[in-house]
């Protein structure tokens, strides 16, 4: 073959990878690779701000475990993607970000759109790269793609100057790269796992926690076979729902700050948990000096920095959760472990809080009715919330029963993530209903992007779920604030049916709880994007809400 | 308690970035740190001496093992290994004090590099509390400028990195 552009071999090199979309604006630093897409099946969507691009990249690859990639342009093209990258890094998700970046003898001038996309993006990529040697370029983006897709799963951005992509090179791309010094699947010492059945075995409150990993890592179905085989209690993390059945008699719910009271509860009076993919975040922990006190933790994670980073471990496994627990699983049987029931007191004093506590929201314009309407009339949809009360109410109203879909924003809670990850998450999954619920506020961070959705006629159904203010920190400042409200009101209805329209799309707004279902079917029988305006009562506070000392100490 | 971390990383630009914005983010308190080439091609060895506990220590291991530049993280014991720092004092005094000062570097194996008029360039090598005792003696007099390398260290014997 003879010498080809970098710009070209940035494409074959995509194509290679099994990229089969990539999503975008153009502009003059990263021309040269715009004008070979042209020739490529790569589909580009062109988004209307890059920090669109970015989330939908990310909502792709969270949505189909892929990879998901957006490019820029150098300067405002790779700054305006930063908040979209931060968001994936901290949810552990596969993006690769490309930006243009200024001729190299220009770089360190000051020139016309040139900003340090490298130096800027240092702490929130797992790996980046100003590529200024073209011949190791083939090298440098197999090493991309393997960093982002192995070990923990994380942005890799590369920047590569507007000379360097029109320099000709041989394009002979690698199979496979090594990194010296990077192990993405570290050795898995047995003892460790000997050592983790003996403390389960001897438990007398067991729990599992589920987070993240165990979607990334695609070991929802390990996680569903140990808890059939021991009979043993599960909740998740916010970023762990879906990673196992929420209608499964064993799954407790929902643990943290807005987590259920019985699952709060088993954390805290568990004497053995094993936690499988979770970062202990402190949304999740709630104070770490009063967390879970009684129980020895075995803590299971692919990052080696996570464990006894910020809770301490009695035992800590470095690994991908599927290869661990499948281990773990085929150990247990070797042991002859056959006693389902052991654990059934534990399990039905938690049953019993949980039979208490009723979930049936009121009618009303209010989310959590919304949603379970929702939920009642389209299960099995992939939903995508935005950051605030809505999505703590999604998390708690709409069950769902696979990994992959629920996809929010756990990490970063990044206001705006929610259209964009949604448009993503359409295109990866054609096949599927994707349903974006996000509250007003969120929904203007990133709205452009309806005409995206527009453009392409990207079926997603959007519910905003709008109340005319910031309602999550409207509820922060009722509890925390004296109810001394600053900055959270809008002061201005916005009708969000007209803007639709305005955009190309379809638009129903619902002002009466009768018609919630109606305009649901509406929506759902639709061919392209529609938006439904739900106007829902303000001052509805999301609950239960850990205000105290310790994850028991909720307002309910 | 002091750690000291050994870091053998590709020498490439931006490396020492990624590490200074590692141990700020992550709120690392370092004492010293000092960098340089290896006799591997495009290898180099950071020395980092960090304050704190054994999550700490833990912590700051397993967060520079992170970075994809980085090829190798030890923490090496300070019993079983050799130290040294290096140090340049300036000192501004009357002649006639001279001859105390030279006694002094004698004392703790150092030299004078420099003379002038009115001032002494004194250099110090050692391990830390060397370098300590060094600045310990010469306080009595005039320093009107000084600075440390902080640590390099190796293990003895056949241990390597």
């Amino acid at each position: 073959m003879g010498k080809i552009t970098v710009a070209k071999a940035i494409v074959k090199a995509l194509e290679t990878e099994g990229v089969k979309i990539v999503f975008g604006i153009p502009g003059g630093a990263i021309l040269p690779l715009y004008d070979e897409l042209r020739n490529s099946q790569i589909r580009h969507v062109l988004v209307r701000h890059e920090q669109g691009a970015a989330h939908m990249a990310d909502g792709y690859a969270r949505s189909t475990g892929k990879v998901g990639v957006c490019i820029t342009t150098s300067g405002p093209g790779a700054a305006n993607l930063t908040t979209g990258i931060a968001t994936a890094y901290m949810d552990s998700s596969p993006v690769i970000a490309i930006t243009g970046q200024v001729a190299t003898p220009l770089i360190g001038n000051d020139a016309f759109q040139e900003t340090d996309a490298t130096g800027i993006t240092i702490p929130i990529t797992k790996h980046n790269e100003l590529a200024i040697n073209p011949f190791e370029i083939p090298k440098l983006l197999k090493k991309a793609f393997y960093l982002c897709r192995t070990g923990r799963k994380s942005p890799v951005l590369l920047d590569f100057p507007i000379d360097i992509l029109k320099t000709k090179i041989e394009f002979d791309y690698p199979s496979s790269v090594k990194i010296e010094g990077y192990e993405p699947i570290p050795h898995l010492d047995h003892h460790l796992i000997e050592e983790s059945i003996k403390l389960i075995k001897n438990a007398k409150r067991p729990l599992i926690i589920a987070g993240g990993g165990v979607i990334t890592a695609d070991a929802s179905a390990q996680v569903f076979e140990l808890v059939e085989m021991l009979q043993i209690p599960i909740v998740t993390t916010l970023m762990g729902k879906g990673s196992f059945p929420e209608t499964h008699s064993l799954y407790i719910g929902l643990m943290g700050m807005h987590g259920t009271k019985y699952a709060n509860f088993a954390v805290q009076h568990a004497d053995c948990i094993l936690a499988i993919g979770t970062r202990f975040s402190n949304r999740s922990t709630g104070p770490l000096d009063t967390f879970a006190r009684q129980a020895k933790v075995i803590h299971i994670d692919i990052d080696a920095a996570e464990i006894g980073k910020n809770v301490n471990v009695e035992v800590g496994i470095v690994g991908d959760a599927n290869d661990v627990l499948s281990k773990m699983i085929s150990f247990f049987k070797q042991s002859g472990f056959n006693r389902p029931g052991k654990w059934g007191r534990w399990n039905e004093t938690i049953a019993k809080i949980k039979r208490r506590i009723s979930h049936t929201p009121e009618p009303g314009m209010r989310v959590p009715y919304i949603v379970s309407e929702l939920y009642k009339n389209y299960p099995k949809c992939i939903i995508v919330t935005d950051v605030g009360r809505h999505q703590i109410w999604s998390a708690h109203f709409y069950k769902v029963l696979e990994p992959r879909k629920f996809i929010t924003s756990g990490g970063l809670g990044t206001m705006g993530f929610g259209i964009p990850a949604a448009i993503g998450a359409q295109i990866g999954n054609p096949e599927k209903k994707v349903i974006c619920i996000v509250g007003d506020g969120g929904f203007m961070m990133t709205c452009q992007e309806i005409a995206t959705a527009a453009a392409y006629n990207i079926p997603i159904v959007v519910l905003i779920m709008n109340d005319s203010r910031l309602g999550m920190v409207w509820q922060l400042q009722d509890v925390f604030y004296n109810k001394q409200y600053s900055a959270v009101d809008f002061k201005k209805e916005i009708d969000f049916a007209k803007f639709a329209i305005a955009l190309g799309t379809k638009g129903i707004r619902i002002e009466q709880k009768e018609k919630i279902s109606e305009a649901l079917d509406r929506a759902f029988n639709s061919s392209g994007p529609v938006i439904i305006d739900f106007v829902v009562k303000k001052d509805e506070k999301v609950y239960p809400m850990v205000v105290g000392k310790s994850l028991e100490e909720m307002i309910e | 308690m002091r750690y000291t971390i050994a870091t053998l990383v590709e020498d490439k630009p931006g490396v020492m970035t990624r590490m200074a914005g590692l141990f700020s983010r992550r709120g690392f308190n370092i004492e010293s740190l000092t960098v340089g080439k290896t006799d591997k091609i495009g290898r180099s060895r950071f020395t980092i001496v960090v304050e704190g506990d054994e999550r700490i220590l833990n912590q700051v291991t397993k967060q520079l093992q992170r970075l994809v530049n980085v090829i190798k993280v030890k923490h090496i014991e300070n019993s079983e290994s050799i130290q040294r720092e290096y140090a340049l004092v300036k000192i501004k005094d009357q002649i006639e004090k001279r001859a105390e000062i030279l006694n002094l570097v004698e004392i703790f194996k150092g030299k004078i590099l420099d003379a002038s008029d009115e001032t002494l360039v004194v250099e110090a090598t050692g391990n830390e509390k060397d370098i300590d005792t060094a600045f310990r003696l010469l306080e009595a007099y005039n320093i009107i400028e000084s600075i440390r390398t902080g640590k390099i260290s190796l293990e003895r014997g056949k241990q390597l990195i």
